[in-house]
């Protein structure tokens, strides 16, 4: 017989043949996007007829790029997405650790109760609060520069501060804390380092791993936000990369700046997990234990 | 001596007190105002005080009846029939706007069937959001099996002992990355009915033989097209949940398997699949929680289009308290949804009880 099923190089091809027809699947969108970011108009919508959507040929140019910036404010939205995600992030690290440090190794009236209520609000999913939330944001008081204002309609605290705080994010770090050895926050007590001290100085410097997992999780919800910002934020001034989108379909649409735009907002991300794809599928995988 | 070192009741409020307090203010709060303002008849701007309304707002959009239209007959008590032999029925008009079944007023047809001699007609008060509801439970229900099997697979493909496997694992989980609102922009081209991506792969794999369809444009593939795009997005996401789960399984019992004799599907059926149990009511819960909020796609693909073929129910809760800002009609959508997605957790809940 020709055929040798048990032949191991042509077993090997077809394992990887199977896994290439795959990685086609998930990744041609992306090739397209980019490929179609350097083509004019009216060669983008002729190529997609054939296999010329994928390469990169025909009237190249960094036309649509140049025109994506006359035609919207990209830089701003770009510098809006990167402040409110990093403030969130980095808010969310300190604010979420602390909380978790007080409920894995302190002692105190009422801990279990607001620990259990923060465990509870894993089940409340954005999309039904987002409504009255929004009610209850344009109503809400801030004292600024300018005194005492009342509501948080346009602005960057109104897509900051109701995502520092999440049942997730403690709760990983609840359970990260609990696997540190115990002995080591009582030497640190026992030594008379005060509890914030036992904080900052023994617990934090151990909790890499849990976070960058926060961190990551976090990364990625602030910076593809949509549906928030598309509610709260009316003005441009204050608009998100995802949201400014929107501003690429008013009137006639220059699908090539369409494209250019998208690459310029995901390409950073995509380089991103690439150099660091081990952590972001770590700390996916961690949120998976919580089962 | 424990107590003494662990006991601080200051110290462990004004740690945990930042936190709390944001979570309650920004998701306890807003959860019970949802709650709250589903009695109400409050918009976001109105110049008229808010009133208590009770359980209206979940009658205005939960109400619907069963009516029947009986044939037309002539004097002689004969069915009427049109040149075509159809029979002829009276408009439900007549039902609807009749003064002798005031509780049908304002409803409208939702769909019908025949029954016999008779037509039933399922009339709604809120047509849309009945299509809402049933188009996402649709959604859940292929999504969440399809998506999570798919995700095994590739799961288990990606757990081979091969050179350089990684790399198809970071680009499987790719997409996952990458905005939702990204992705539905870019499969706009793939789905377009004149000359998307689709289309062309399609006519060129059949030679020609192919019509191309406009894919979110018909009201019987738009959904449909919605479900593929969001199960490419998200699979790589529950790959790398099952992943997780099989390297929890220990190796001795593949030994044990091996040395069985066992074959590939026995050693999946007896020692990988119990070992996932777990895992796999947490995937199909954490897609369908996923599935029922269900929003960016419709926004950026269909806007509830064609035909209230792709309205969802968090689609519509936007629409109504953020588009028309009347807000209790959005925060009742909301309860419901909350609702649904609480008893989901219960049966998870269930599920995977400690026996």
């Amino acid at each position: 017989m020709a055929f040798d099923p048990d032949n191991y190089g042509l077993r090997l091809f077809v394992r990887y043949l199977v896994l290439c027809l795959i990685a086609l699947i998930f990744i041609f969108p992306l090739v397209f996007m980019i490929n179609s970011s350097f083509k004019p108009d009216n060669q983008l919508l002729a190529d997609t007829s054939s296999l010329r959507a994928f390469v990169p040929v025909g009237d190249i140019s960094l036309n649509n790029y140049f025109g994506a910036f006359r035609r919207a404010p990209v830089g701003l939205f770009v510098l809006n997405s990167v402040l409110v995600t990093g403030a969130t992030v980095l808010l969310s690290l300190l604010i979420c650790s602390l909380a978790a440090f007080s409920f894995a190794f302190l002692r105190w009236k009422g801990r279990d109760v607001v620990f259990s209520i923060v465990i509870a609000t894993l089940i409340i999913p954005f999309e039904t609060i987002a409504i009255p939330l929004l009610l209850l944001v344009s109503k809400l008081p801030w004292i600024g520069l300018e005194g005492l204002q009342w509501g948080w309609l346009n602005t960057y605290r109104v897509q900051i501060i109701p995502w520092i705080a999440d049942g997730l994010t403690i709760f990983l770090f609840v359970q990260y804390f609990k696997g540190l050895p115990g002995e080591l926050i009582e030497a640190g007590r026992v030594e008379g380092a005060s509890w914030w001290q036992v904080y900052y100085r023994i617990v934090m410097p151990l909790s890499g791993p849990v976070l960058a997992t926060a961190a990551i999780l976090k990364f990625l919800v602030m910076y593809n936000q949509y549906l928030w910002p598309l509610i709260v934020v009316q003005q441009e001034t204050y608009r998100p990369v995802m949201v400014g989108l929107g501003y690429f379909f008013q009137l006639n649409v220059a699908w090539g700046e369409v494209m250019a735009y998208l690459t310029l907002i995901t390409v950073p991300v995509l380089i991103f997990y690439l150099f660091l794809q081990r952590a972001f599928i770590a700390s996916i995988a961690s949120t998976g234990v919580k089962g | 001596m424990a107590s003494k070192l662990t006991l601080s009741n200051r110290t462990g409020w004004t740690f945990a007190l930042p936190g709390f307090a944001l979570i309650f203010t920004f998701i306890v709060l807003p959860f019970f105002f949802a709650i709250g303002l589903s009695l109400t008849n409050q918009r976001l701007l109105s110049p008229n005080p808010t009133q208590f309304v009770g359980l209206e707002n979940y009658r205005q959009l939960l109400d619907f009846a069963v009516v029947t239209l009986e044939p037309e007959r002539n004097e002689a008590g004969e069915v009427v029939r049109d040149e075509a032999g159809e029979i002829q029925y009276p408009r439900l008009r007549a039902i609807t706007r009749s003064d002798d079944h005031p509780q049908y007023r304002g409803m409208r047809e939702w769909f019908r069937w025949q029954s016999g001699e008779n037509v039933r007609v399922v009339i709604a008060n809120d047509v849309v959001f009945m299509k809402a509801l049933v188009n996402t439970f649709l959604f859940v229900l292929v999504v969440a099996p399809v998506q999570g099997g798919l995700a095994l697979m590739l799961a288990l493909l990606i757990n081979q002992k091969l050179r350089g496997i990684s790399v198809f694992r970071t680009i499987y989980f790719m997409p996952v990355v990458v905005s939702i609102v990204v992705v539905s922009l870019l499969w706009r081209f793939i789905y377009d009915g004149q000359n998307g991506l689709l289309n062309s792969i399609l006519q060129g794999l059949s030679f020609g033989l192919f019509q191309p369809v406009d894919w979110l444009g018909e009201p019987s593939t738009a959904l449909p097209a919605i479900m593929a795009m969001s199960i490419w997005q998200a699979v790589g996401f529950h790959m790398v949940i099952w992943l997780a789960g099989l390297q929890t399984i220990s190796p001795t019992l593949y030994e044990a398997a091996a040395i069985e004799g066992a074959s590939k599907w026995q050693t999946f059926r007896y020692v990988t699949w119990p070992g996932l149990r777990n895992t796999a009511v947490l995937v199909l819960v954490v897609i369908t929680i996923q599935g029922f909020a269900l929003f960016a796609q419709i926004d950026v693909m269909t806007n509830g289009g064609p035909r209230d073929s792709t309205q969802t129910l968090v689609f519509q809760a936007v629409e109504r308290g953020y588009g028309k800002q009347d807000i209790s009609g959005g925060s009742t959508i909301s309860v419901i949804l909350f609702a649904i997605v609480l008893a989901i957790s219960l049966i998870q809940r269930w599920l995977t009880r400690e026996r």
